[in-house]
Parts: C-alpha cells; sequence; structure tokens
C-alpha cells in the first residue's frame, strides 16, 4: 500500500469517486450554460437575469466548488506523474491550488455580487 | 527483397550512449518471416547484437521488444505487419533500464508482480476433502486473466507505469491480482484489496488501454483494473 497525504480525498477510492462526482457536475453546468446560451438571445438583461436566478446562482457556486476538487485532484495526479522533485512539485500544487481557490473566490463574489 | 532495419544498440561498458544501427538483410520474396527470425539472421552479420528468446512460438514471453513503435512479441510478429512503414525500427521495451541492446532489467516488473502475492492463499476454513474443486461457472471466471506469460508488454506501454513503477502496480500485475480475487478458492480478497487500496497502486490506471492494444495474447487489463476498481468503491462505500 502506497501512502499519500498530498491529494484531497481521504484515499484513492475517495479521490476516484470525487473525480467523478465532480466531474457529473462540470458536465451538466456546461449544458446549462450552453442550453441558456443556445435558446434565448444574449443581452445583458437576459444574461444579468440568468445569474440573478436563484437556481443558477447555486448551480454556478457547486460548479465553481466542483472545479476545486476536480482540479485539486486531477492537478495532483499529473504532478505527481511528471515532476519529480518533491520541493518543486509541493510548491506547483501549493500555487496551482491558490490559484483554483482565488477562481471559487471570485466566481462567488461575481456571482452573488450582482 | 532488401529490407532495411534500424536497431537499438548499447553496451553500457563499452558505449557512452546508446544509438540505432542500421542492418540490411535481403528476405525471400514470399517468405513472411517473423520479426525473432530477422534478428538471428541479423546476429549472424554482427555477433555482439544482443536480444533475448527462447520457445519462438509466443508461449514464454522472453523477446518482448518494440518494433515500429509498439510492444510485442518478436517471435509471432510477422515482417509483412510492419514493412508498410518502409523500414523497421528495433528498440528495447520502452520504461525499464537498459541491460544490453534489446535486453531490459525486469526486476521492477518482477518485484510488483510479487507484491500482489501471485498465489493461492486459503485460510483452511474449507479444506478440500481431495482436490480444491471449482464448479465450471466458478472456473470461467478467471478466464482471460491466467493465460497472461508475464512479457511485460503491456506494462511498459502504459505511460502511468513509466512515471511511478514502484507505486503504480501495472496492468501485468493488476490482471494477475485480479485472478486471484475471481479465484473462488482464495479467502484472501480482503487483504489482497487493502493492500491495493491506495491513490497509486490501481487508481493510476485512467483506461488508456495501451495495454489492451499492444497485449499478444488478446487479454484485456483494463477490464480487469476496472473490476478490482469496482470491488475497491464497494468495500468502501
Amino acid at each position: 500500500m502506497v501512502n499519500n497525504v498530498s491529494t484531497f480525498g481521504r484515499s484513492g477510492v475517495h479521490d476516484y469517486l470525487l473525480v467523478r462526482a465532480s466531474a457529473i457536475i462540470l458536465a451538466l453546468y456546461t449544458f446549462y450554460v450552453l442550453g441558456f446560451i443556445a435558446f434565448n438571445e444574449i443581452t445583458y438583461l437576459s444574461w444579468s437575469g440568468f445569474y440573478s436566478y436563484l437556481p443558477t446562482q447555486i448551480f454556478s457556486l457547486l460548479a465553481l466548488l466542483a472545479l476545486l476538487v476536480h482540479a485539486w485532484i486531477g492537478l495532483w495526479q499529473v504532478l505527481t506523474d511528471y515532476v519529480k522533485p518533491t520541493g518543486l512539485r509541493l510548491g506547483l500544487q501549493y500555487l496551482l491550488n491558490i490559484v483554483a481557490f482565488v477562481y471559487v473566490a471570485a466566481g462567488i463574489l461575481i456571482i452573488w455580487g450582482l | 527483397m532488401n529490407v532495411e532495419f534500424s536497431v537499438y544498440r548499447y553496451n553500457p561498458s563499452v558505449d557512452a550512449k546508446p544509438y540505432m544501427k542500421v542492418y540490411q538483410l535481403d528476405v525471400p520474396e514470399g517468405s513472411d518471416m517473423m520479426v525473432l527470425d530477422a534478428l538471428t539472421l541479423l546476429k549472424e552479420q554482427d555477433s555482439g547484437l544482443a536480444f533475448r528468446r527462447s520457445c519462438r512460438e509466443g508461449v514464454c514471453g522472453s523477446d518482448g521488444i518494440n518494433m515500429n513503435g509498439k510492444n510485442g512479441l518478436a517471435c509471432i510478429t510477422p515482417l509483412s505487419d510492419l514493412l508498410s512503414a518502409g523500414k523497421i525500427v528495433i528498440r528495447p521495451l520502452p520504461g525499464l533500464p537498459v541491460v544490453r541492446d534489446l535486453v531490459v532489467d525486469m526486476s521492477q516488473f518482477y518485484d510488483n508482480y510479487a507484491r500482489i502475492k501471485p498465489f493461492l492463499i486459503s485460510d483452511g476454513e474449507l479444506p478440500p476433502a481431495r482436490e480444491h474443486l471449482q464448479s465450471p461457472e466458478e472456473r470461467e471466471k478467471i478466464d482471460g486473466m491466467y493465460e497472461c506469460i508475464l512479457c511485460a508488454c503491456c506494462s511498459t506501454s502504459c505511460p502511468s507505469f513509466w512515471w511511478n513503477p514502484e507505486k503504480f502496480v501495472g496492468p501485468a500485475g493488476l490482471l494477475a491480482a485480479y485472478r486471484w480475487l475471481a479465484d473462488s478458492r482464495d479467502t484472501a480478497t480482503d487483504e489482497r484489496l487493502s493492500e491495493l487500496d491506495d491513490a497509486f497502486s490501481v487508481f493510476r490506471c485512467h483506461g488508456i488501454m495501451n495495454c489492451v492494444s499492444v497485449c499478444p495474447k488478446g487479454l484485456n487489463p483494463t477490464k480487469a483494473i476496472g473490476h478490482i476498481k469496482s470491488m475497491l468503491v464497494k468495500r468502501a462505500v
């Protein structure tokens, strides 16, 4: 058995399920937004109306959190594959996770600040 | 018909670094010889060329090499499969240290095989009166896994094995692991799964199926790995 502490989930199974669960949310959210774009005329009013609609706001928050989890685990997997020096790998993971968190924070402020 | 071969050569005690050596071989028209036969003829030209071989009929798994970029057994790969590319490029299996020319050091591969305990573990609760019987249905469950000849073509075509060979078991080892997990006579299912229950040993497989595409025996390690993942998930949730 191989131990690790730098990924998001508590175990390999946990990571595996979280990646899939978050992928489903991200896929559904993509269809949701694309559906809106496809069937509505895009104006400032329609767009801000769409994003001030409570279900859209909650779904967007859910998608942002799913993105954080998905990116954390996925980037951890990519980095442990390709970056072998431990210090560099941990440094990159630290920075990339901060970037992913910044996206979540910015998204929340934008959506709920409308 | 003249066929050009480009063969990976490296003798660590003499060469500073590996190089590709070009050979010309006159292949009689209509004789669709196997790559191993061609290598044997090349060795007559150049006795220093080193490669492994034994049964020469796809049973022993000794002559796994990389031919025109794809792993396979030299003894059951006809030249006609490779000639569409013009010349034939032959390299050792990727991802393992080269001992010399086409001979690789398989220690890591065997270590990973040993790690999954490739033998029957029985707690004696179901003691066989005379022999350990299985029904035909139980026996069928290990079809497609027991046939593995450990040639290493699959594991050495797997990027997850290249990047983390000491942590990810690799397709060959996991195919063997599932062979024992699926065996009705084995009672160590839980211990076996506990040994594999981490983020690397099984879950580094992302299902790209290089293993399936190269297996000279037509086996499907990705499917076996999928079964192990399901068993791990069912046990955990």
